[in-house]
């Protein structure tokens, strides 16, 4: 791919838009993290729309925490959070899609995992990523410590298996034969 | 009466009477879960006007309906939701499969999606189609009606064997997936 072809954003070109912003961006999470980040993928050098910074497991809240509070940053939402899985070792990455409300940036941090490692819940960064947290469970089987309910969200409860793992079959569904049972634990 | 003003008769079984009235008066329960509804609400409104075979009496409670439109796709989570809904029909009751999805998982072979509502309660007619045209669905519903005149449909093999509605389905597995 040429990494010279403009990725078309719906917001216009963000390189143009934002390129200084995140060049500034850039070196000030080289200079306070250097040794914690793995890589940093900037979309001068990899075919990306936004810049992507790669964390170890230790510091990703800590970096997190850094992006969000910051003046210079302010990465207060957390658009999107999720997972993929790689097939590669390490197998899974948390992907982070984070915006700026007040100034329309936008970034992207991965974590690396292996499989079956924990994952560091961030529910004290933004506590909606409790849910976000319990989908990615579901559907990838990354467990997160000291996450306060970490329970199948859309699945249900009997489902064997993580659906959205590369080695699940892609026809394979598993139906049952009544509605899943109210959990007694909310009951009480 | 006749003619000259005596009072004539005419007998048959009340089984074809019956089977008459059932059939020419189906009240659809519209069980649309995705873009077949929009196809079925064109086939009940006035162009096509679904009125001219008599199933305009659109119930929305299944305790007054003879016949569910599953009309789109079903997934997982839902199946158990259309179980309860044709449980709750009265007998005869008959199901219409309303497009590729619900008869067959369509172009959803995936995880949450079921393949083929048959596999949850059992289908008298499956329409073709992803969706099915509107002249598509009124053919079926006179294929149907035909089928409920030379009694051919599930809901009527099992009241004339005298056998009840099937309960429950049981647990299936497909494409590799795991036991559960």
């Amino acid at each position: 791919m040429n990494v010279s072809t403009k990725i078309p954003t719906n917001g216009g070109w963000w390189l143009d838009k934002y390129g200084e912003a995140w060049k500034q961006q850039i070196e000030a999470v080289k200079s306070k993290f250097g040794g914690a980040l793995e890589e940093v993928r900037d979309p001068w050098t990899y075919p990306t729309d936004v810049p992507i910074i790669y964390v170890k497991k230790d510091s990703l809240i800590q970096l997190l925490e850094f992006l969000k509070t910051d003046p210079a940053f302010a990465y207060s939402y957390l658009a999107d959070y999720t997972a993929t899985d790689e097939e590669v070792s390490p197998r899974f990455e948390l992907v982070f899609n984070l915006y700026a409300m007040d100034r329309g940036h936008r970034i992207r941090v991965k974590c690396r995992l292996e499989e079956g490692e924990e994952a560091p819940t961030c529910i004290s960064v933004w506590p909606g990523a409790d849910w976000a947290e319990r989908e990615i469970f579901d559907m990838f089987g990354v467990r997160f410590t000291d996450h306060p309910n970490l329970r199948r969200i859309l699945m249900d409860y009997r489902w064997v298996g993580y659906p959205l793992r590369k080695d699940y079959p892609i026809d394979g569904f598993q139906l049952f034969p009544d509605a899943e049972a109210p959990d007694p634990e909310r009951l009480k | 009466m006749a003619k000259d003003g005596h009072a004539s008769f005419l007998t048959t079984r009340l089984e074809p009477f019956i089977n008459w009235g059932q059939r020419h008066a189906m009240w659809p329960l519209p069980f649309g879960t995705s873009c077949c509804g929009i196809e079925m609400m064109a086939t009940l409104c006035s162009d096509y006007d679904m009125a001219r075979f008599g199933s305009e009496a659109i119930r929305f409670s299944p305790r007054q309906a003879d016949l569910i439109i599953c009309a789109g796709i079903v997934n997982s989570k839902m199946s158990p939701i259309l179980k309860t809904v044709y449980d709750q029909m009265s007998e005869p009751k008959w199901v219409m499969s309303f497009g590729a999805c619900a008869s067959s998982g369509g172009v959803f072979p995936v995880y949450s999606v079921t393949q083929g509502i048959d596999n949850i309660i059992p289908v008298d007619i499956y329409i073709p189609g992803c969706p099915p045209s509107p002249d598509a669905v009124l053919y079926g519903l006179l294929e149907l009606r035909e089928r409920i005149k030379r009694g051919e449909t599930h809901s009527q093999r099992r009241i004339r064997e005298n056998q009840p509605a099937p309960m429950e389905y049981s647990s299936i597995t497909r494409g590799g997936a795991p036991q559960p």
